[in-house]
C-alpha cells in the first residue's frame, strides 16, 4: 500500500473524532476526542424531543442551546480533522511556537491547575448554556408543595427540593446562565470601556488626560458598593441593568490602571517609531498600545469575573439583585439561609457552584499571569 | 532645495529650567545629497531629527523656526499633512533598532503597514513588497524572516529591518540617527554600504547623524558639525577634513586614533568636558575649552557666517579667506 492510501484512510477516519489520532498511535487525545463527542451524541439521543423540539418553539434559550450542541458536535469532527491533518503533515509537535503568544499559551497549558480550572469554567458555561436541554424539571415550576418540600438529594432531585418543592439541580442550572453571564458580560464592559478610557487619556496625555483623570477622581469618590445599592434601588433590576451597573462601576480602576501601563509605553521608542511612519493615532493606540498592555488586562480581566459573580450574588443575597422566581446562585444561597439547619442542601449546591467558580477564576488568572509574565514572553526560544 | 531648515529652536521645559537643546541652526539638504551632522553625545543632534518631524516628547516641543520640506512648511503643516510626510516624504532609522521595533509584532506586519499608508498598497499586494523589500536589504530567505519576530533576529538584521521600514514609503528623505552606534565594525560596514546602496537605488537624501565622525566623513557630500544645541561648522566633507576651521572641529580631528600611529604619537583630546545644557556659559559655549579664547568670546555667541566657498563657521577669531 502506497503511503498516500495510508494517509488518506487515516485522515477518513478522523470523520469520526478520536478515530484518527487512535489509529496514529495518540491514544490520549484520541479517547478523550471520542467521550467527548459521544457524550455530546448521547445527550442529543436522551434528550431529543426536546433538542429537536426548540427549532419549532418561540423559545430563543431553548434554540440557543440546540444550535450550541450542534456546534459542539461540528468543533469535534472539525478538530479532529484539523488535528489529524497537522500531524500527518509535521509530525504533530512542530516546533515549539515562537510568537508572545504561542509561548505563553505553552506556559498556561504546563499549569495544570489552571488548565483544569479552565476545563471546569468551561463546562459550567456549557451547562449554563445547554440548561433547557439538560434540567430534568422546570425550574419555576411548583408542584404538589406539601408532599416535594425541602426533599433532601436523592437520584429523582440530585441537589434536593427547596420550600416550594422545586428542583434545586434544574434551578441551579438556570442560576448558572445569570450568575455566569452576568459575571462575563460585567466584565467585558468594564474592560473595553476602562482600556480605551485609560489608553485615550495616557496617549493625548496633557489636559485631555487633566480632564479625563478628574472626572475618574470624582467617580471614585463614590463608594462602589453603595453606588451601586443605590443604581439598583432607582433602575428596574433586570439582567440587563444588572449588567450595565456591575460594569460601569467598575472601569474606573481598569481606567486608571491601563493609563499607569500606556504611559510608560508610550515613552518606549516604539511608539515613537510608530509616529515616525505616519500611524494615526488611533492606529497606534490599537495597533501598538494596548496589545503591549493587555496581558495584565488579561490576569485582571479572570479576576473581575469572580469579583463580578461575587458581586451579584451579593446584591442577589440581599434581595437587591435578580429577584425570585428567576434562579441565580445569589437568590438560591439566600433563601436556603433561612433553614441551614434543617435543609442545608438548598444553600449548599448553590453555594458550593459558586465557591468552585470563583476559585476557578482565581487560579486561571494566577495561570495567566505566570504565562504572560512579559519578561518571560521575551526570551529566546523559551 | 528639498530640505530647508531656518533658524530651528526647541527647547524641554523641565523643572529644573529651560533646555535648549537645538537653539537656532539652520541648514539645507539637497534632493539626493548625503549630509553628516556630528557632534558629541547630548549636543542635540537626535533633537534636530525629531524637531524636523515634529516627534519630540514632552515636555520638549520646536519653540520657533521654519522647516520647508519639498515646497512644505511643516511648521504649520496640519496633523494629517505631517503624517503624509513622516513615512512617506522623510523615513527616519533610529539609533536603537532593537527599541525602536514593537517586539509583539511580526517585522513583515510593520513593514507592510508603511506600505499599506504610504504607497496605497492592499494587504496582499504589501505583503509581496514586504518580502522585495526584505530582500534587497539583503536579508536571506526573506519570505521566512518577514514572519519573524523582533527577538528572532540579531542586531544588524534588526537594523536592515528597521531602515526597510524607513525606506518603505518611498521617502524623498531619510533621516539615519546613530545607524550603526549599536552594531559591531563589521556590521557597521554592511549597514552603510546598503545606506549607500538605497541612495543610488531611489536617488534619496540621506541626513546622516552620528558621534562618529569617520563614518560620517565617508559617506556624506557635506559635514555638519553641532556644539551645545548649535552648529558650529559646516562645510563640503572633504575641504572641512582637510581643513578644519573652528577650534572645536580640529580639536574632534585631532582626536580620532589613526591605526597603525604607533605608541609614540600621542592621541590629543579636547581639554575640559561638554557642559550643561542647563547651565551653557555665556558667549561663545566652547570659550571655556577653546585654546584662542579671549575677553570677546565671552560676551555674546559667535554668529555662523561665510568664510570660504561652501564654508560656514561659528568663530569670532576666523575670518573670511580671500
Amino acid at each position: 500500500m502506497r503511503p498516500d492510501d495510508a494517509e488518506r484512510r487515516v485522515r477518513n477516519r478522523a470523520w469520526l473524532p478520536g478515530l484518527g489520532h487512535m489509529s496514529l498511535g495518540r491514544w490520549g487525545r484520541g479517547i478523550r476526542l471520542t467521550l467527548f463527542t459521544l457524550a455530546v451524541v448521547l445527550l442529543m439521543a436522551w434528550r431529543w424531543d426536546r433538542f429537536f423540539g426548540a427549532f419549532s418553539t418561540p423559545f430563543f434559550d431553548r434554540w440557543v442551546a440546540s444550535v450550541f450542541l450542534i456546534l459542539l458536535l461540528a468543533g469535534a469532527v472539525w478538530y479532529s480533522r484539523w488535528d489529524v491533518g497537522r500531524i500527518l503533515s509535521d509530525g504533530g509537535d512542530g516546533k515549539p511556537g515562537k510568537s508572545p503568544w504561542k509561548v505563553a499559551m505553552r506556559r498556561f497549558s504546563e499549569n495544570r491547575l489552571a488548565v483544569y480550572s479552565i476545563y471546569l469554567i468551561l463546562f459550567f458555561y456549557a451547562a449554563a448554556i445547554l440548561a433547557p436541554i439538560l434540567a430534568p424539571y422546570d425550574p419555576a415550576a411548583i408542584p404538589d408543595v406539601m408532599t416535594n418540600r425541602y426533599l433532601p438529594p436523592s437520584w429523582v432531585h440530585p441537589f434536593g427540593t427547596d420550600e416550594f418543592g422545586r428542583d434545586l439541580f434544574s434551578r441551579a442550572l438556570y442560576g448558572a446562565r445569570v450568575s455566569l453571564s452576568v459575571g462575563f458580560l460585567a466584565m467585558i464592559i468594564a474592560k473595553t470601556v476602562g482600556t480605551i478610557y485609560g489608553a485615550v487619556s495616557a496617549y493625548f496625555g496633557g489636559i485631555v488626560d487633566a480632564i479625563l483623570m478628574r472626572i475618574l477622581d470624582v467617580w471614585f469618590a463614590f463608594p462602589t458598593f453603595y453606588l451601586m445599592l443605590m443604581l439598583v434601588g432607582v433602575f428596574e433590576a433586570s439582567l440587563l441593568m444588572l449588567v450595565l451597573i456591575l460594569g460601569f462601576t467598575a472601569w474606573p480602576g481598569t481606567a486608571r490602571f491601563i493609563r499607569g501601563e500606556i504611559l510608560s509605553l508610550k515613552n518606549q521608542q516604539f511608539t515613537e517609531a510608530a509616529r515616525a511612519i505616519g500611524l494615526p493615532a488611533h492606529q497606534i493606540i490599537l495597533k501598538h498600545l494596548i496589545p503591549s498592555a493587555l496581558s495584565p488586562v488579561l490576569v485582571t480581566a479572570a479576576l473581575a469575573v469572580a469579583g463580578m459573580i461575587g458581586a451579584e450574588a451579593g446584591l442577589s443575597f440581599l434581595g437587591l439583585g435578580i429577584r425570585p422566581p428567576t434562579p441565580s446562585w445569589g437568590n438560591m444561597v439566600s433563601a436556603g439561609s433561612d433553614n441551614l439547619l434543617n435543609a442545608w442542601w438548598v444553600a449548599f449546591f448553590p453555594g458550593g457552584l459558586l465557591t468552585l467558580t470563583l476559585i476557578s477564576f482565581s487560579l486561571l488568572a494566577d495561570g495567566l499571569r505566570d504565562a504572560l509574565d512579559p519578561k518571560a514572553l521575551m526570551q529566546k526560544y523559551v | 532645495m528639498l530640505l530647508s531648515v531656518r533658524d530651528l529652536r526647541s527647547a524641554f521645559f523641565l523643572d529644573e529650567g529651560e533646555l535648549w537643546a537645538v537653539d537656532g541652526i539652520s541648514f539645507d539638504v539637497d534632493i539626493g545629497e548625503t549630509v553628516g551632522l556630528v557632534g558629541e553625545s547630548g549636543c542635540g543632534k537626535t533633537i534636530v531629527a525629531h524637531s524636523i518631524l515634529d516627534l519630540i516628547p514632552y515636555p520638549g516641543r520646536v519653540v520657533s523656526g521654519r522647516v520647508m520640506f519639498d515646497g512644505r512648511d511643516l511648521m504649520r503643516a496640519s496633523t494629517e499633512e505631517m503624517r503624509r510626510v513622516r513615512g512617506g516624504g522623510i523615513g527616519i532609522v533610529f539609533q536603537e533598532a532593537a527599541a525602536a521595533l514593537n517586539p509583539v509584532y511580526r517585522i513583515g506586519d510593520q513593514i507592510a503597514d508603511v506600505l499599506q499608508l504610504h504607497r496605497g498598497m492592499n494587504k496582499q499586494q504589501a505583503w509581496k513588497e514586504t518580502v522585495r523589500v526584505l530582500g534587497e536589504m539583503g536579508i536571506p530567505e526573506p519570505e521566512k524572516r518577514a514572519k519573524s519576530y523582533p527577538f528572532e533576529l540579531s542586531g544588524g538584521m534588526k537594523q536592515r529591518v528597521m531602515i526597510a521600514i524607513a525606506i518603505a514609503g518611498r521617502p524623498k528623505l531619510l533621516i539615519a540617527d546613530e545607524p550603526t552606534t549599536a552594531l559591531d565594525l563589521t556590521v557597521q560596514a554592511e549597514i552603510t554600504d546598503l545606506l549607500e546602496h538605497i541612495q543610488e537605488q531611489y536617488r534619496m537624501a540621506i541626513l546622516i547623524i552620528s558621534h562618529d565622525l569617520e563614518m560620517v566623513a565617508e559617506m556624506s557630500d557635506r559635514l555638519m558639525v553641532m556644539y551645545t544645541g548649535r552648529l558650529i561648522e559646516m562645510g563640503h566633507t572633504r575641504d572641512l577634513l582637510a581643513s578644519p576651521e573652528h577650534p572645536y572641529t580640529k580639536g574632534l580631528l585631532a582626536a580620532i586614533p589613526q591605526l597603525g600611529a604607533g605608541s609614540d604619537v600621542p592621541l590629543e583630546g579636547i581639554p575640559g568636558a561638554v557642559p550643561d545644557l542647563l547651565d551653557l556659559p555665556a558667549g561663545c559655549t566652547f570659550h571655556p575649552r577653546c585654546p584662542l579664547a579671549d575677553a570677546d568670546c565671552e560676551v555674546e555667541p559667535p554668529p555662523i557666517k561665510t568664510v570660504g566657498y561652501g564654508r560656514e563657521c561659528a568663530c569670532y577669531k576666523v575670518r573670511m579667506q580671500t
